[in-house]
């Protein structure tokens, strides 16, 4: 089974209010805060889609879409 | 985004403050009912007053927002009226525990399947960050400042107590395990209680000197263990997760049902 892989990255920057738990918490540092104080993905080739990022934003501002497992990427 | 069909997308950004764990636990709440794939028309949610109880103002299903402590009492109502309708109620820690307290544990007695969720910050933050019943001891809050001397309610030992027949805790930090619980609160036939231990920065982090969000969440992961392990034999402080009780029991609405049936029968 290929593990899935990331697809789009979508930040809703109006939502995300930049309290740092996406950038603190990423496994493979894609995140970081902008000179906004508002988080944005800077290295989004490392990213292995696990999706905590979406999952634990309190602002619901981050939708991480990965390939399907049995899709050859 | 399926997600966001679920969302009153024109109240967003939402009023909790950065890095609050109630936004973390309307994010897990939705998704777990997304898994289920649970039309908008067979929940209702029903809140109470505080921080925590705006969460119903964000989810777009049917939603009741009621009186301080009371939420359960409304709940039973929607209940016992709809009882083909999936009532879902989330608490703060004192809206559920002091200012509910009463509704809490007879509500849990009568295993009314009812998904009552405690959304733990051990703070009352909308009012200015007082302490609740679940601050326990030792820690700073408005109306502490020299610190609590009230031990804290064991939620989960007070509602297996009580007569609830699912009872777990989560945190805002594992949330794949919060989406899981959730799910399977919310299918349980009785009276469920879920406690998430969520993170309030601005008043119980700020006053206990636990560092910004993230920090607070890493406390979180670093003070709970699944239930059972072996850490916590030699560490008591550690809080365990995961699902205390479970287990099947008559249920308040279909007991209800079958004495209906009692009275018609003698009627006629």
């Amino acid at each position: 089974m290929t593990r899935p892989k990331l697809k789009s990255f979508h930040l809703q920057r109006e939502w995300c209010k930049g309290c740092g738990i996406c950038v603190a918490f990423c496994p493979t540092s894609v995140l970081e805060m902008d000179s906004q104080g508002k988080a944005t993905a800077v290295r989004l080739e490392a990213c292995i889609a696990c999706g905590m990022c979406m999952l634990r934003c309190p602002d619901l501002a981050i939708t991480v879409e990965t390939t399907d497992k049995e899709e050859k990427p | 985004m399926t997600i966001r069909k679920y969302l009153r997308e024109r109240f967003f950004p939402h009023m909790w403050c950065p890095g609050c764990g109630h936004g973390t636990v309307l994010n897990a709440l939705v998704r777990a009912i997304e898994t289920m794939g649970m039309s908008r028309n067979e929940i209702v949610m029903v809140s109470g007053i505080g921080c925590s109880s705006r969460i119903t103002g964000y989810v777009d299903v049917h939603t009741l927002h009621t009186l301080h402590g009371r939420a359960l009492a409304f709940a039973t109502g929607v209940k016992l009226s709809k009882p083909e309708l999936n009532v879902i109620v989330p608490m703060g820690d004192g809206d559920a525990l002091a200012i509910g307290g009463n509704h809490f544990i007879h509500a849990a007695r009568r295993n009314i399947a009812i998904t009552a969720l405690v959304m733990n910050n051990r703070i009352y933050g909308m009012t200015g960050g007082q302490y609740s019943p679940l601050s326990g001891c030792d820690v700073m809050a408005a109306t502490a400042p020299y610190s609590t001397i009230d031990p804290a309610f064991d939620v989960v030992a007070l509602s297996v107590a009580a007569g609830a027949t699912f009872v777990a805790r989560c945190t805002t930090y594992h949330v794949k395990e919060m989406i899981d619980i959730l799910r399977q609160a919310i299918l349980h036939e009785g009276f469920s209680v879920v406690e998430i231990l969520s993170q309030c920065p601005t008043y119980f982090g700020r006053a206990n000197k636990l560092g910004d969000a993230a920090e607070m969440l890493r406390g979180l992961k670093e003070g709970t263990v699944p239930v059972g392990s072996e850490a916590k034999q030699k560490n008591p402080a550690l809080i365990e997760r995961g699902i205390f009780a479970q287990q099947e029991k008559p249920e308040y609405c279909a007991e209800y049902e079958k004495i209906m049936q009692r009275a018609r029968a003698g009627r006629e």
